[in-house]
Formats: structure tokens, C-alpha cells, sequence
């Protein structure tokens, strides 16, 4: 009833291999990014963009970016708080090397070294898999972390070993820094976004994308149909990092403006977003958007509920939250190992059919 | 290199090329065993070549030396005229042959579509910059490599389940998503192992059906691992015929039908005391 494909006929390959192939999906999703763009700015105040926008954005990426890695490639990865922290680091040194030059460049460059780190962790994965691979990305987790503490020359010699955020323009408007008006970082981390989602889908959607599924579904037949395994693997690390390195570089510059690297990009980061993308959905750009959102939502509305309605102390409704999304994860791997995503999938195929199903 | 250019004539009347693939006194060990033992046969171009045997004869492990998984001790493999030297399955894969496997390896979470089109990875070339960008060089390749998935979509009849998940499929509809698989890379040797296990008459025929038009339609050259024998001798030109690991046979059906020593290893001796 509301949701129809009858009468949308695929004249061409590229008109059905889109990423919107139903006409209904490709409208609402116009509607979602020109809300996103022209309306949301204008109407949030600072609560808003650091309660949710921001951390969801910025969470969005890294899920998109572990989703690429262990979603479409198979490559189970633990690292992901030290490849945040690579990213935020890298940034740092650019923003304080190079002062004149425009966030987005350093962010951008900030990206491709975390690709560079990312493909050097990744070499194991060429010889071991599953378990053992997660033991050895969850090396580089704590190798990074204690390299960023340990060294002096990545936090600038500062005396409390944190690195802060110094102002830095995109277009002449501040981005990072203490004066930063909400809209504009809102739409600095927007932009990333949907350039990082856009980037995923035509990746996944094409040649490597399937390189990646092959080798996430079967190795073995992977590499007799053609697929260099070394290669296939590297690359997702690669592309993974990359947008793993933008968001931690977000996070730090953008979201947090000062940060110390244990308590900000630790193991328990790794797990926030590896959560992210097994309750949004594993092997899907959605599901990422879905879990990131979820799980950046879910102790806000908790909170609201919890401690301003119903008058609860904030230490219950903070273990809630943790009794909570532990409960889901288990819940999702047993129920609905595609997450979210499988949810709103089925959703559409009932809705389709609604309301004569037969 | 004798015979290198020259073919022969099929009973039916086709002309069969030269020599694709030479196997030349193969001996593989796994340990103490040997699977094969010194044996040497040729695959010609535009032929149907059938490799048979009682179980355990080696038969997949030629396979599996011919697409690169295992590594003979001794002897060589020539394709196309050329020695070949020690590869990944890859780069094997890459060079132009292809192959389906006695149980099913598709891509289970990957629909029909995208199972066949994984076939034509080794034909796309766009690097991961145009692929990123997607509009221009990527989807123009995308598009000429789906023509390609396409045509051997219907041809093989599984146009209705193009976007059907790989598993949910039944057995046979599988095993022939697989050979779509294999055919969509156009490879110049399609090696089959076992491609009517476990099928029923009808599906057998089927199968069947495809691998004489595929070798007639697009001249794919085809060595393939079977156990039902009317469908063996029905199918190939020329059948090679093992028994623990020895080579004991090689010749048209007919040829192979009539040798002492084939009979002897189907049906069993008698051993006078």
C-alpha cells in the first residue's frame, strides 16, 4: 500500500544496479538528505549537535568503515580504537604542521596514513583468520595506544601528554576549537559523511565489493575464481582504515577538542563500534547508519526516561544502559545476525504485500 | 610439440584444435601415498575430455594439480605450448581456467546475480579510484561485464532467481549457479568435477544438455570428472581412465569400452589361487 515497486521497470543495467532501485526508496532517501542539509542545520542548538549529531556522524563513519572490514570482508577487527587514534594523531600533527591549509585536507590526509597503518596491521590476516585474526588486530589496539602515550613527539611535547584541538578554518569558518557555531560543525562532519557513504556503496556495489564478499563467504573458491586473496584483503583493510582514520580524526578534532588517548580511543572503542555494526547489521551501508544511530541514541533516551521522568539515580540508568546493549548483542546474534538492517528489509517485503498478503 | 597444431575429427563431425593443456608424467605424493603416479595426457581445443575412475583413483587431485591447489613433485603442466610455472590458483584462474567443485563453493550470501558476476572479476580492471567515483569508467565496465553474466544467465535458464540469495537454492539449481559461475569467466579450459552428483534423470539431462551446448555454442573446452558412465560416454570425446593413481586407459569411448585393463579395474579380477 505504501510501499509499491508495480510499474517501475529497469530499462538498463545501471538503472538496476543503483542503489535505489524502487522509486519510493530513491525519493525518501532526497528527503533524508535534504532535511539533513537545509533544515537540521538551522534548527539545532550545541546540545543537540554534541549529544547526538555529532557523535552519531562521526560513529556512523567508523561503522561504515568496520563494516567494509568485517561486514563485507570477513576480517574480524578489535583495532578499531587505535586506528581512531592514528587518525586523530595524524590530524593533530598536520593541524599544528600546517596551519593554513583547510580541515578537510588534513582530515582527508589524516585518513590515507590510517589506510597506511591499517594495511600494515592487516598482514596477518593473510595467514591467520577469525579468532586468532581478532587477537592480532587487538595487538595493534594497544600497540597504538601505548605508542601515542609513550612518544612525545606525537602530542607535541605537551606537558599532560593530551593533544588539543587548535582553531582551524574550513572556508574561513571555524570548525574546531572552542568557538565553533553548531551548525558548522554539523555539516563539516555531514559532508564526511555522505562522501564516505557514497564512497562505501560504489565500492561494495562494484568489482570489490564482490572481491571482498568472495573471500568473506569462501575463501578457497575465492581464489579459484580469480580473486588475488592478499590483495583483496589489503584493500579492505585499506578502504576500512581509511574511514576509520576520518572519523577518529572527527572525533578528536571536531567532537571531543581535547583528548587523551587511553580514555578516548581505547579497547572499549573498539567494542562501541564493532556493537554498532552487529545490531545495525553486518555487510550493509544502512545497517551501519542504523546501529550508529542506536546505540549513540539509546543512553540519551535513557537518560531522558530514566533519571528526568521517572526520578532514577544516574549510576542505575548508566548500568541499564550497559545491562541493555549487552542483552541486544546476544539477542541479535542469536536471532538476527544481519542486525537491523534484516529488520527493516523484512519490514519492506511485509509492507509490500500489505495489506493482501497472498 | 609434434602434434602441437594439428587436431582430429570427431565422430559427430567437429573439428578439435590443438593441444590446450599438457600434463606431462605427473607424480604427486601426499606423504608416503602417491596419489598419481607418473602420468601424462593431453587436453585438445574445442573437445570434451573426461577423466574417470573408481574412487580414490586420483581423479580430483589431477584436477586439483591442473587448477593449482596441489603442486606436482615431478613433471610438468604446458599450457598452451608453454611450461607453466609453480602458480597460485589465482594466477591460474587468471590465465583462463575455470573450474566447479564436486560439493557446491558458491557464495552463500551472495545473491545469483552476484555469484555469476564474481566470475567476471578477472575481466574487470577499473582500479579502486574509478571504482570509488562509480559514474564513467566503473559503470561502463559494470555494465559490459553484466551483458556477459547475462547471456550466460539465460542461457543456463535461471533468469527467475537472478536476485534469489545463493542459499536458498536447492541442490541441483546450485550446482548449475556454479557452472554459470565458472562459464561467465569465459575460460579457455573449463575443468568439471563431478558436475551430476547427486542429480536425478531429469536433472542429469539438463546438465548434460548445457555442457554439449556450451561446448558447442561457445567452443568452451571442457575435462570433466564423472561417475555416471552412459553420461561419460555419451558426453566426451576422449577419456582418460585412472585406477590408484596409474593412468590405465586413454582413448575415444569406444576405445576405452573395450580395454582389458578398464574392464579389469570396474568389475574386478578373478584371482586364481
Amino acid at each position: 500500500m505504501f510501499y509499491r515497486e508495480a510499474g517501475d521497470f529497469s530499462t538498463s543495467y545501471p538503472e538496476d544496479s543503483q542503489t535505489f532501485p524502487i522509486r519510493f526508496d530513491r525519493y525518501r532517501y532526497y528527503l533524508v538528505l535534504f532535511v539533513a542539509i537545509f533544515v537540521i542545520p538551522f534548527t539545532i542548538n550545541d546540545y543537540w549537535v554534541n549529544s547526538i549529531f555529532l557523535p552519531f556522524l562521526i560513529y556512523a563513519i567508523a561503522a561504515i568503515g568496520l563494516n567494509i572490514l568485517v561486514g563485507y570482508c570477513g576480517q574480524v577487527s578489535l583495532g578499531t580504537g587505535g586506528f581512531m587514534a592514528v587518525g586523530a594523531y595524524a590530524c593533530y600533527k598536520l593541524m599544528t604542521a600546517f596551519p593554513e591549509v583547510s580541515m578537510l585536507i588534513h582530515v582527508l590526509i589524516a585518513g590515507l596514513i590510517t589506510a597506511g597503518v591499517g594495511v600494515l596491521f592487516g598482514l596477518p590476516s593473510l595467514r591467520i583468520k577469525g579468532f586468532y585474526l581478532a587477537v592480532a588486530t587487538l595487538a595493534a589496539q594497544f600497540f597504538l595506544v601505548w605508542l601515542f602515550n609513550r612518544v612525545p613527539w606525537f602530542y607535541n611535547y605537551s606537558a599532560s601528554g593530551q593533544i588539543s584541538a587548535p582553531e582551524r578554518t574550513v572556508f574561513g569558518i571555524e570548525v574546531t576549537g572552542p568557538n565553533t557555531e553548531a551548525w558548522a560543525t554539523y555539516l563539516f562532519c555531514l559532508a564526511f559523511v555522505i562522501f564516505s557513504a557514497v564512497i562505501a556503496r560504489n565500492l561494495t556495489r562494484g568489482a570489490f565489493g564482490r572481491k571482498w564478499m568472495a573471500i568473506r563467504d569462501m575463501d578457497i573458491a575465492a581464489e579459484i575464481i580469480g580473486v588475488n586473496p592478499l590483495r583483496a584483503k589489503l584493500s579492505a583493510f585499506a578502504v576500512s582504515s581509511f574511514f576509520i582514520g576520518i572519523s577518529g580524526a572527527l572525533f578528536f578534532a571536531v567532537y571531543l577538542g581535547a583528548v587523551e588517548v587511553g580514555e578516548a580511543f581505547g579497547i572499549t572503542k573498539s567494542f562501541t563500534v564493532l556493537f554498532m555494526i552487529i545490531i545495525g547489521g553486518l555487510g550493509s551501508i544502512f545497517g551501519s547508519f542504523a546501529g550508529a544511530a542506536f546505540l549513540v541514541v539509546l543512553p540519551v533516551v535513557l537518560k531522558l526516561v530514566g533519571v528526568d521522568w521517572l526520578g532514577w539515580p544516574t549510576d542505575i540508568v548508566a548500568h541499564l544502559q550497559l545491562v541493555i546493549v549487552g542483552a541486544l548483542i546476544v539477542i541479535f546474534l542469536i536471532a538476527e545476525p544481519h542486525g537491523l538492517a534484516q529488520l527493516w528489509r523484512v519490514a519492506k517485503e511485509k509492507l509490500r504485500l500489505w495489506p493482501f498478503p497472498h | 610439440m609434434l602434434d602441437q597444431a594439428d587436431g582430429y575429427m570427431t565422430a559427430d563431425g567437429r573439428q578439435i584444435g590443438p593441444v590446450v593443456m599438457e600434463m606431462k608424467n605427473i607424480t604427486l605424493r601426499f606423504g608416503g601415498v602417491e596419489a598419481i603416479k607418473n602420468i601424462s595426457f593431453d587436453i585438445r581445443e574445442g573437445e570434451v575430455r573426461a577423466i574417470i575412475g573408481p574412487n580414490g583413483a586420483g581423479k580430483s587431485s589431477m584436477l586439483n594439480v591442473i587448477s593449482g591447489f596441489y603442486v606436482p613433485q615431478d613433471g610438468q603442466v604446458l599450457y598452451k605450448g608453454v611450461q607453466r610455472p609453480q602458480m597460485r590458483p589465482y594466477q591460474v584462474a587468471q590465465q583462463g581456467i575455470a573450474r566447479t567443485f564436486q560439493n557446491i563453493a558458491l557464495f552463500e550470501g551472495m545473491s545469483v546475480l552476484d555469484n555469476v558476476m564474481t566470475g567476471r572479476l578477472t575481466h574487470m580492471k577499473t582500479g579502486m579510484f574509478s571504482q570509488a567515483l562509480w559514474k564513467g569508467r566503473a559503470e561502463k565496465e559494470e555494465t559490459a561485464n553484466r551483458e556477459v553474466a547475462e547471456r550466460i544467465i539465460d542461457f543456463l535458464e535461471i533468469q527467475a532467481i537472478r536476485k534469489t540469495p545463493v542459499a536458498r537454492l536447492p541442490y541441483g539449481l546450485k550446482k548449475r549457479v556454479e557452472l554459470a559461475r565458472a562459464l561467465a569467466a569465459e575460460p579457455s579450459l573449463l575443468l568439471l568435477d563431478e558436475p551430476m552428483a547427486g542429480m536425478n534423470v531429469e536433472e542429469k539431462e539438463d546438465m548434460s544438455r548445457f555442457i554439449l551446448s556450451m561446448n558447442d555454442e561457445f567452443g568452451t573446452t571442457i575435462a570433466l570428472i564423472e561417475h555416471d558412465m552412459g553420461v561419460v560416454m555419451d558426453l566426451s570425446d576422449r577419456v582418460v581412465v585412472m585406477d590408484y593413481g596409474k593412468k590405465i586407459g586413454d582413448g575415444t569411448p569406444d576405445e576405452v569400452r573395450n580395454n582389458q585393463a578398464v574392464i579389469d579395474a570396474y568389475l574386478g579380477v578373478a584371482h586364481d589361487e
